[in-house]
């Protein structure tokens, strides 16, 4: 019996054994079945199940590119550094985000490992497909900048960089020429190469390199020409970001040269008015056949400095000169610089009368205030030689010499007034002076007795 | 017996009558200005910190009107919706005064197509800032525009 | 009926018999010394002057702080002969203030304050005051930048009175910046308060001095003196220098005009070179001077508990000065009114030079 008892009792043993060992397994078993659902899932979510993909999130798991690379420091552990400051460090995406590969892996063979999408250092004609594979992207891009456009890439493809190493030239500009690498920043900021201040400068460091651009045979002076420029001056010395750089006229991914027909239309963003002056205008249809680009023949290109009156006319100063030397042309140019001339001789003038006449403790605000009116129609009145014609500009001047007319009869007036006020204190004094000695004689005539 | 004729007495009497003369002169040499100083003059007031721009029935919606405000032009704009807003009217790229545009609803410099929104903000051309925004304060029928 | 005869009829019911007989007995004492008794009337002439050309300025005058400047600019661009008027109550009050200044100095100097004259003295002194506080106050009223930012320091100045400068801050500015607020009230000083104290204080002033005559300084008191009549003799010389200040007072406003500057900005940075008026300027010097420490008490708070003292000092010196009050010279009260004078001119040209 004890016997019995005790196999028995082994018996039960044995099955509690086995139970124990089944429910263990079956729990490992859910827990992988779970566990690699779960893995799928959040590859599904990504969007792409190359581990290329934005989505992973470098702040939780593993991230083998930084643990190794930060190890082996210097120039290897340079970029982890530089992208504290990148704008795409800075919203959360890491190393494989652009780079690929598999940063849960320890071994370097499995995470740089070209089939699972590693790409260490993308070719020239390779950078604008690699930073495309998000920016072209509406999907993706969507999701941290609503308002971002998303065709860079093409417009890339259509500009003379973009053609140029598509065929097989490894020098033109890709993304990262302009925008950097690894401490990549928004455009709105400061530090950018590619904030409006810095852009002619990045521009510049390829396009004003004789040695870079020899094979080209294209200028390169274009920098050292548009730092001279009004519109650099504008820019850089009074930090007005709405003036131009390099890529308001000549676009920034699609970069081209503009031809001769648009030149026009770019400046014309801008300068609307001139521009459509300059479309009515009887050199519209001669420069357009004799290829002359508009705007550049007589303001240039690169260069454009401040106009000044003495651009117009016959004289040596005179950009009309060049075509026009002793035809009607000519003569019209000289009419119309002396129209103008005439009204800023008069405003300049008459802002002299007004300023003695305020100096003097007159008041003028009020024909001072006119006469700003005056400077607004020579102001006018130098647009509308766009037109180049001599009557538009003669009814604009005889407007502004009316209105300066008016205001040097002000300041005359003024003037005149304060020689009535001097007159009126010399009368006042002699009848004072006359009452004193009056009041002397009658003091000598009172003391005498 | 009273001597009218003697040189002391003429002599007196010239100099009473100078005396009287020019005093009444100087009296009248000071009350001229006052007199006409007391004369209100023609602008019958001081009107720059604010500045009544127009009447509120001479501005019909989608309209513009440029006023004197000091020494410096505003422009006073009423909305298609009919509210009134004012704006320095001295554009900021070189100092030429804008005007309202109505088919285009904006706010427009002839000299070099500059625009600005209905806010007085630039929007198009090459002014740099927007314009100045002055208060606009309604009373009765007139449109009050001040500074601040 | 001639003129006589209008005489008599007002005189029947006016009664103007004593202020003949009073103009008829009046004398004037002369002597070295005589030149300066005319200072006196000509500061009266030139307050006569202040208080026509301040009420025309009423006129005009709108005191708000957006209002104030540009009406005092419509006075003098639009009111005809506005930039008269204006200009003249600007020159006439700071000639009357220099005029004023001689007016006492002498006075203190032929030590006039002597027994039975010392009110006229006391109420002369009160006079000062009042017309600093008409300067103080006229000073904001254009409203423009200097003046505001003039009267910001000098009211900070006030607030570090011990004890009081709190209180007496917030009272002079009606709060605690210089504001319209600021501006109102100066107006209300300016135009009602002070004028109504200046007319009850000068009122007594003239009353004693005619009841007490001109006095004559120590050295000459008791000698036989010639006198000359006050009307018509005295009269007619006192006309012809205060149409002589009139000429001046014209030339100087047409051909200086005061300038107005340009409109206060509480929120613009404070110009360079801000000064008070020049009659300020040697308390502003001082207290410039002042180290920021005197032991452990601030220098400024000394310096103007040291000028509320003279102020104080200036104000008793009739009762302070007990050798001229019995007809012996006083050197002592001579030389500190020196010392004063010379001390307030040096200040004051420093203030300028720098």
């Amino acid at each position: 019996m004890a016997k019995e008892d005790t196999s028995e009792f082994q018996a039960n043993q044995k099955i509690h054994r086995t139970v124990k060992l089944v429910v263990t397994l079956a729990l490992l078993l859910l827990f992988f079945v779970v566990g690699s659902k779960a893995q799928k899932d959040a590859a599904r979510a990504g969007g792409e199940t190359s581990s290329a993909s934005p989505t992973a999130n470098p702040s939780s798991g593993k991230n083998s590119c930084l643990e190794c690379h930060q190890a082996m420091g210097d120039q290897l552990a340079a970029p982890i550094a530089a992208m504290a400051e990148d704008i795409h460090g800075k919203r959360g995406l890491s190393c494989a985000n652009c780079h690929g590969g598999d940063p849960t892996a320890d071994d370097p063979t499995q995470a740089m490992n070209p089939g699972k999408g590693f790409v260490a250092r993308p070719k020239p004609a390779e950078v604008a497909r690699f930073c495309g594979k998000c920016h072209s992207n509406a999907e993706t891009m969507k999701r941290f900048n609503p308002a971002q456009r998303i065709d860079q890439e093409s417009e890339y493809s259509s500009s003379v960089h973009g053609k140029r190493i598509k065929q097989g030239d490894t020098k033109p500009a890709t993304c990262i020429s302009c925008h950097g690498h690894h401490g990549i920043r928004a455009v709105s900021d400061p530090q950018a190469p590619v904030y409006p201040l810095n852009v002619a400068q990045t521009c510049g460091g390829c396009h004003a390199n004789t040695d870079y651009m020899r094979a080209y045979g294209i200028p390169t002076d274009q920098l050292q020409k548009y730092s001279q420029s009004v519109h650099a001056n504008a820019l850089l010395k009074k930090r007005d970001l709405s003036a131009p750089t390099c890529n308001d006229c000549h676009g920034n991914h699609g970069a081209t040269p503009p031809g001769v027909g648009s030149v026009s239309n770019v400046c014309g963003t801008c300068h609307a008015r001139q521009a459509e002056l300059f479309e009515k205008s009887p050199h519209q249809a001669p420069f357009a056949a004799a290829a002359m680009a508009g705007c550049v023949v007589c303001h240039n290109n690169h260069q454009i400095l401040l106009p000044s009156d003495e651009m117009l006319g016959s004289g040596a100063t005179a950009v009309c000169s060049t075509c026009h030397t002793e035809d009607a042309g000519a003569q019209g140019a000289q009419k119309m610089r002396g129209l103008i001339e005439e009204l800023n001789h008069h405003i300049h003038q008459t802002e002299g009368l007004l300023t003695q006449a305020s100096i003097a403790g007159m008041e003028v605000s009020r024909p001072i205030f006119e006469l700003k009116e005056a400077r607004d129609k020579l102001i006018n009145a130098r647009v509308i030689v766009h037109n180049f014609s001599p009557n538009a500009i003669e009814t604009a001047i005889n407007q502004g010499l009316e209105i300066t007319g008016k205001a040097h009869q002000a300041g005359q007036e003024a003037l005149n007034e304060m020689q009535f006020r001097r007159k009126g204190l010399a009368t006042s004094l002699l009848v004072i002076l006359l009452a004193i000695a009056a009041i002397y004689l009658k003091i000598r005539q009172l003391e005498r007795h | 017996m009273e001597n009218t004729n003697t040189p002391v007495t003429t002599r007196r009497k010239f100099i009473n009558y100078c005396l009287g003369t020019s005093l009444g002169a100087t009296l009248v040499a000071t009350f001229y200005p006052i007199f006409k100083f007391l004369v209100p003059p023609p602008i019958t007031e001081s009107t720059e910190a604010s500045v009544v721009a127009a009447k509120v029935s001479e501005l019909k919606p989608n309209s513009g009107k440029i006023f004197k405000f000091g020494s410096k032009p505003g422009i006073l704009v009423k909305t298609p919706s009919g509210e009134i807003r004012a704006f320095s009217a001295t554009c900021t790229h070189l100092d030429c005064t804008v005007q309202y545009k109505e088919e285009a609803q904006h706010i427009w410099c002839a000299c070099h197509n500059g625009r600005y929104d209905l806010m007085g903000k630039n929007v198009a051309g090459p002014p740099p800032r927007p314009l100045e925004q002055y208060t606009v304060n309604v009373r009765g029928d007139e449109i009050i525009v001040s500074k601040g | 009926m001639n003129l006589s005869a209008i005489t008599t009829w007002v005189n029947d019911r006016a009664g103007l018999e004593p202020l003949r007989a009073l103009a008829h007995k009046k004398t004037v004492p002369l002597h070295r010394h005589s030149v300066w008794y005319y200072f006196g009337g000509m500061t009266l002439f030139l307050f006569a002057i202040q208080v026509g050309t301040g009420i025309l300025l009423l006129l005009y005058y709108r005191p708000s702080a957006e209002n104030a400047f540009e009406s005092v600019q419509f006075i003098m661009t639009e009111v005809r002969f506005g930039w008269l008027v204006r200009s003249i109550h600007s020159w006439s009050a700071n000639l009357m203030i220099a005029t004023m200044f001689v007016h006492m100095f002498s006075a203190y100097l032929m030590k006039a304050y002597r027994p039975p004259r010392e009110l006229t003295w006391v109420s002369g002194t009160l006079l000062l005051f009042i017309v600093l506080g008409f300067g103080f106050s006229g000073y904001l009223l254009p409203w423009n930048k200097l003046a505001f930012f003039a009267t910001k320091v000098g009211t900070d100045i006030a607030g570090v009175v011990p004890g009081i400068g709190t209180f007496l801050l917030r009272f002079l500015r009606g709060g605690d910046e210089v504001t319209g607020a600021t501006l109102t009230r100066f107006y209300g000083f300016h135009v009602a308060v002070l004028p109504a104290l200046v007319t009850a204080i000068l009122f007594v002033h003239l009353y004693f001095v005619q009841q007490r005559g001109m006095s004559v300084p120590p050295s000459l008191a008791g000698k036989p003196l010639q006198t000359m009549k006050f009307v018509p003799n005295f009269f007619l010389r006192d006309l012809m220098g205060w149409l002589l200040a009139l000429g001046a007072l014209a030339a100087l406003a047409a051909l200086f005009p005061w300038e107005l500057g340009e409109k206060a900005d509480a929120f613009a940075s404070a110009p360079a070179g801000i000064k008070p008026e020049w009659f300020f300027v040697f308390m502003f010097q001082t207290l410039k001077y002042l180290p920021a420490k005197i032991g452990a008490v601030d220098g400024e708070v000394l310096g103007i508990l040291a000028f509320g003292g003279g102020g104080l000092f200036w104000l008793l010196v009739p009762f302070l000065d007990r050798q001229s009050a019995q007809g012996k010279s006083s050197r002592w009260f001579t030389l500190i009114g020196i010392l004063i004078l010379l001390y307030i001119v040096g200040m004051t040209i420093v203030g300028y030079a720098e």
